[in-house]
């Protein structure tokens, strides 16, 4: 099939310039190495454009398919494909790695190759979880991911970092052991295949899709991350330096979103419809109660990794809503929160990179030294805070759009973000960027450069776009989705 | 005329990027020709499409399509009738105003291009919220509104007060917002669209239904609907108990104050609520609501006014007041005289606020009137001006605020609602307070003696606590190069002419727009825009007494409104220009009443405590209690502490001495032969 080895490049063409950056050796050609860096994440972005080009909105089932055989013994395949679902994330993950490759140039000065291989990996290992087709594919991708980060936060971290590094793989590993037990179970179900569509089809028991469910829950909503398992991803971020946080912001809590959508809806319809209710809950609450933590929070980094919480609630509890409006949502607000989370660790990157402080309270009053870094930042915090016209906007609305005809109190619930959200991330820009200046550190920042401003710049153009018109990003949706939900309504229970 | 609609809003667009993002290029001049250029043509516009509309045209279509979910789809578009073409006309005509005014009153601060972006781009939401077509994009403006006056009332960034009062703003702001974007949702949910036409057409249809959102207890779908918008109105137009925000906003630029928060954002709740009148028509619940809050917030806000020392702050309460007039004839259902209050009530109030600007600067920024006085021939322009907007807004016949607040009085005196009694006595009343605090103001300003030639007593400024002209004094880097501001050595003078040229061409409307009361209320104006069930009509009862203007003052003479607002002007006028002395000694014997007014009620202080404050200590609660303490603390490292402490324990198992192993194996066959041999 014409055109059906993209995928493969958008999974492999980073994997190749990792590795050929890790050749450019010691610190000594930080310089080539930074180049090749930038050389492989643009390329890896520009081998994704063909799909988006490509893609056909209207065909339902997946696009660009791949099928080879790769471990034959036990039927396992080098299966490859998406929808428009998928689609969009690919796209993010790979816009994102260049801009991540070009906010580490100066930052970081040590094991600069090293550096810069792991994001190049960790872009093509999430593309490929994007784009398996194959149960045990997904899962190797899914697990590969966890290694390229444990390195970043535990080499370029802060002070805390083994703890936090620990902490990040425990805590993702142990959840995803259990969705291991899920998919090995559904080989043997399914008369030996990890095929996904197989899996679509397989009739199950409710007990037995409760227990899948529940296997897959603890992967997905440990990455997401859920409330009450959110606790590592403060302390990743807070250790992790700007570019971990960036891409683990924007899409490494994304693969928990995507699981939920490419394996528990349609393989366990029964049974996501059986406990939506206790997501849902979960859901609510992460908008709720993490809300109101982010507002005490006086590390920078920590408040936004909450806000990262509660902003991830709206895409559970968009998808187990089961609606087109919810569903959609969710997808917009997975991308959007992307492009937002990734602008708003950076921006506090650039302050860090100054002061080397997150805390709020050793700042005040940095827009008088640096009013269009000041400018851009006001821009994300809006954002942030779902303000209309920007990205953060769109998705919130139609999850709560969603919400509403399912029970008028998940949508009151939820729809408390715009109070909170707005009050944490708007008082924190007050006491960080307002007022008079602080103290003779703030007093002497320089505003960001050009390398600086174009990152944001970008990023900016990106939130806009999305807030002002975010059909394109919707349009690709529309088939994917729908078909997922018949999937979802369509009962898998064996008839007695 | 389709491609002249855009024209409207993106010539002020077009202004605000090109001032925001390159003012450092075109500089202070090429700030304010290009943002005034681009507003010329906006009002020429507005002013040809209300000619149009005047024709009998209107216009509804979409722009684009913003998103489609589902079978929704989610557009941007224009609505064109007389509602909106009003709207446009007086947004355009006080925002080209205030761009002018702006270039005399912003003439030091450093921050002059962002100002005129700012405006600029106000005046381009405020017009994308009254042109729209359907709830998303008027939720769009709505919000973006809110972003201008959060950014502008923070203008001044580094005073602390004003940092303050801007978050403020959007959190109270975003409060009504959360009501309102709910009874976007269930609209949404009940009609499958978001578009005017269509949800007005089924309104009736679906009106019947009810809702049951606590079980158990079913509500009408319209009074809940209308009650959730009503929640967005309360916080935008600042209606009790969400008006909290209004009065702390004047720590932003006075041209501001004026646009913003006197002639146009605030009064978009207004508009919104007229542009709804098809859904609140159906609920009497809903109209009682808004008469009640409505009344609430007119006379008590109005009495707060009388208390105020700040000159900004009289009119920030004076506005809240006027608001609540607006909102009493909404609920009355005679929305023709809100929206006819809205359009007189901006023309005055914006002159009350760029003639409280005019007298600032000469008073190089002193907003206390105690420190003022005497200023009618140093300025008489500001004066007559103000004057003027001062009987407009007490109601004298003649000005328009006659015309507009005479309407709504009647209005809630025919309504037959629950709760227009109420409000009756509220709007009555008010018209006695309204005119008293009005004529302080002016009184204590032009009037009497030359208080800014006495030197300053510490004490005089103390007295309240507030602190925020004291703020405006010392923050002298932002204020630009106004010398030392103490030193009133030189004589107080009239401000330049772009500040009265502004003062004069909005003082001609306020006189005069009340003129038009007999077409616009009774005419049918509006046409199919408002739509008033037939039993809540009280404007066609009104219209049938009316016989012209002439014969609508003639009668008003010997109404009660009429007396009471004279009463309140003779009362100014022995107090503050008879007896001088009497204010204190009143503020003294009414010591409880007084601390209560100026206290504010409380109010403030209550939302800080239980909101604000309670917030972040729950806020702590979770955290230090839920996350570090039970999740973090008991699970995830307790798991580990778990793991490591039964290793520790079973460590003890392989100590690796040989003679541990043999003694155990030993203890074990005895107590194994034991249980075989002894036992049975």
């Amino acid at each position: 099939m014409q055109g059906s080895s993209l995928l493969s490049f958008a999974i492999w063409v980073p994997i190749v310039a990792g590795f050929a950056v890790l050749t450019t050796g010691s610190d000594r050609h930080a310089g080539v190495a930074r180049m090749v860096a930038l050389a492989g994440a643009i390329l890896g972005f520009l081998v994704t454009v063909p799909l988006y080009v490509a893609f056909d909105t209207s065909a339902a089932g997946f696009q660009f398919v791949q099928l080879k055989p790769w471990i034959e013994a036990f039927n396992v395949n080098y299966h490859l494909g998406i929808d428009g679902i998928s689609l969009l994330l690919i796209l993010l993950n790979s816009f994102t790695t260049i801009l991540v490759v070009i906010a580490g140039w100066q930052v970081i000065q040590e094991r600069v190759a090293q550096y810069m291989a792991a994001f190049l990996f960790l872009s093509g290992f999430m593309n490929g979880v994007f784009a398996a087709l194959d149960g045990l594919l997904f899962y190797v991708f899914f697990e590969a991911t966890l290694i390229p980060m444990f390195v970043v936060i535990g080499i370029w971290g802060g002070p805390n970092r083994v703890y936090a590094a620990l902490k990040f793989f425990l805590y993702t590993l142990l959840g995803s052991l259990l969705a291991l037990i899920a998919l090995i179970y559904l080989y043997n179900a399914s008369g030996g295949s990890f095929s996904l569509a197989d899996w679509y089809q397989l009739p199950l028991t409710l007990d037995e899709q409760i227990l899948i469910f529940l296997a897959f829950f603890a992967a997905f909503a440990v990455k997401v991350p859920m409330w009450p398992v959110h606790t590592w991803l403060p302390d990743a971020h807070v250790e992790a330096p700007t570019g971990g946080s960036v891409v683990l912001a924007a899409i490494m809590l994304k693969l928990g979103g995507y699981g939920f959508l490419r394996l528990s809806l349609p393989i366990v319809p029964d049974a996501s419809q059986h406990l939506a209710g206790f997501v849902i809950a979960l859901s609510l609450v992460a908008v709720v109660y993490i809300g109101l933590v982010a507002l005490v929070q006086s590390d920078m980094k920590k408040l936004i990794a909450y806000s990262s919480i509660s902003h991830m609630g709206f895409v559970t509890l968009g998808i187990f809503i089961f609606n087109p409006q919810g569903i959609e949502g969710a997808v917009i607000q997975m991308v959007s929160h992307g492009f937002i989370s990734g602008a708003m660790f950076l921006c506090v990157g650039v302050l860090y990179d100054r002061l080397h402080s997150r805390q709020i309270a050793d700042y005040g009053g940095v827009v008088n030294r640096m009013p269009v870094f000041a400018a851009l930042f006001m821009l994300f915090a809006m954002a942030n805070s779902g303000l209309p016209a920007t990205s953060g906007f769109v998705g919130e609305f139609m999850v709560i759009m969603g919400a509403v005809k399912v029970n008028f109190w998940y949508a009151f619930a939820a729809a408390t973000t715009l109070i909170f959200g707005a009050a944490y991330t708007l008082w924190m820009y007050k006491r960080v960027v307002f007022g008079p200046i602080a103290n003779d550190r703030v007093a002497h920042l320089q505003d960001i450069n050009l390398r600086e401003f174009i990152v944001l710049g970008v990023l900016a153009i990106a939130v806009l776009w999305m807030g002002i018109y975010p059909a394109p990003f919707a349009d690709v949706l529309h088939v994917s989705v729908d078909e997922l939900i018949a999937h979802v309504m369509q009962s898998k229970i064996p008839a007695p | 005329m389709q491609k002249l609609y855009l024209v409207a809003p993106l010539a002020p667009l077009v202004g605000a990027l090109l001032s925001g993002l390159f003012g450092w290029v075109i500089g202070r001049r090429g700030a304010h020709l290009i943002t005034i250029g681009c507003m010329i043509v906006c009002a020429a516009v507005s002013g040809i499409v209300f000619n149009d509309v005047l024709q009998g045209n209107t216009y509804n279509g979409t722009v684009y399509t913003w998103l489609t979910s589902g079978n929704t789809h989610f557009e941007i578009g224009f609505l064109i009738d007389r509602l909106s073409a009003t709207m446009m006309l007086v947004v355009s005509f006080v925002s080209l105003m205030v761009h002018i005014y702006t270039i005399g009153y912003m003439a030091d601060d450093p921050g002059y291009q962002r100002f005129f972006s700012y405006i600029s781009l106000f005046t381009f939401s405020m017009l994308m919220l009254v042109m729209s077509n359907n709830f998303l994009q008027l939720f769009f403006g709505w919000e973006a509104v809110g972003l201008v006056s959060y950014l502008l009332i923070g203008f001044w960034y580094t005073r602390p007060t004003a940092i303050y009062a801007n978050l403020k703003a959007f959190l109270v702001n975003r409060v009504g917002d959360f009501g309102f974007l709910l009874g976007i949702a269930l609209v949404l949910m009940y009609f499958g669209t978001l578009d005017y036409a269509s949800v007005f057409a089924n309104a009736r249809q679906l009106g019947g239904n009810t809702i049951e959102i606590i079980p158990g207890s079913s509500w009408s779908l319209m009074t809940v609907i209308c009650l959730l918008l009503f929640v967005g109105a309360m916080g935008k137009s600042a209606q009790f108990p969400l008006h909290v925000w209004l009065p702390d906003s004047m720590e932003g630029p006075t041209p501001i104050s004026a646009l913003i928060h006197a002639a146009t954002m605030v009064t978009a709740g207004i508009f919104m609520v007229a542009r709804m009148s098809p859904l609140f028509e159906l609920s009497e619940t809903a109209l009682s609501v808004v008469i009640v809050i409505g009344a609430i917030t007119t006379l008590f806000m109005g009495l707060i006014a009388i208390v105020q020392n700040d000159i900004k702050r009289v009119i920030a309460y004076s506005t809240i007041s006027q608001l609540g007039y607006m909102t009493v004839a909404l609920g009355a259902s005679a929305y023709a005289a809100g929206i006819f209050h809205l359009a007189t009530h901006a023309f005055f109030k914006a002159v009350l606020f760029l003639g409280a600007g005019s007298v600032i600067i000469a008073m190089h920024h002193e907003q206390d009137m105690r420190r003022m006085g005497g200023l009618r021939k140093y300025m008489p322009i500001t004066y007559a001006t103000m004057m003027i907007a001062a009987l407009a807004i007490a109601g004298i016949p003649g000005f328009s605020g006659f015309f507009s607040k005479e309407s709504i009085i009647e209005a809630a005196h025919l309504s037959k609602i629950p709760g227009a009694g109420f409000a009756y006595f509220c709007v009555l009343t008010t018209v006695f307070v309204t005119a008293l605090y009005n004529f302080r103001l002016i009184f204590m300003t032009f009037h009497g003696p030359e208080r800014f030639r006495e030197p300053q007593v510490a004490d005089a400024r103390g007295e309240h606590g507030h602190g925020e002209h004291a703020l405006a004094e010392h923050d002298e880097t932002k204020h630009g190069a106004h010398g030392d501001p103490h030193a009133h050595d030189h004589e107080p003078h009239e401000s330049p002419a772009v500040v009265t040229i502004p003062l004069i061409l909005l003082a001609i409307p306020s006189v005069a727009a009340g003129w038009f009361i007999g077409p616009v209320l009774f005419g049918g104006f509006f046409g199919k825009a408002i739509y008033v069930a037939p039993e809540h009509d009280v404007l066609a009862e009104l219209g049938r007494e009316f016989h012209g203007v002439i014969g609508m003052m003639e009668h008003a003479v010997f109404t009660l409104p009429f007396g009471l607002a004279i009463a309140g002007i003779a009362v100014a006028v022995y107090l503050y220009l008879l007896r001088p002395d009497l204010p204190a000694v009143i503020k003294r014997r009414a010591g409880v009443l007084y601390t209560i007014l100026d206290r504010k009620y409380g109010i403030d202080e209550l939302y800080s405590f239980v909101f604000a404050a309670g917030a972040r200590a729950l806020g702590k609660g979770l955290w230090k209690g839920g996350d570090v303490g039970i999740i973090d603390g008991l699970f995830v490292n307790g798991t580990a502490r778990f793991i490591g402490w039964s290793a520790s324990v079973i460590r003890y198992f392989q100590s690796g001495y040989i003679y541990h192993y043999a003694f155990t194996m030993i203890i074990g066959i005895l107590v194994l032969l034991t249980l075989v041999f002894v036992w049975p």
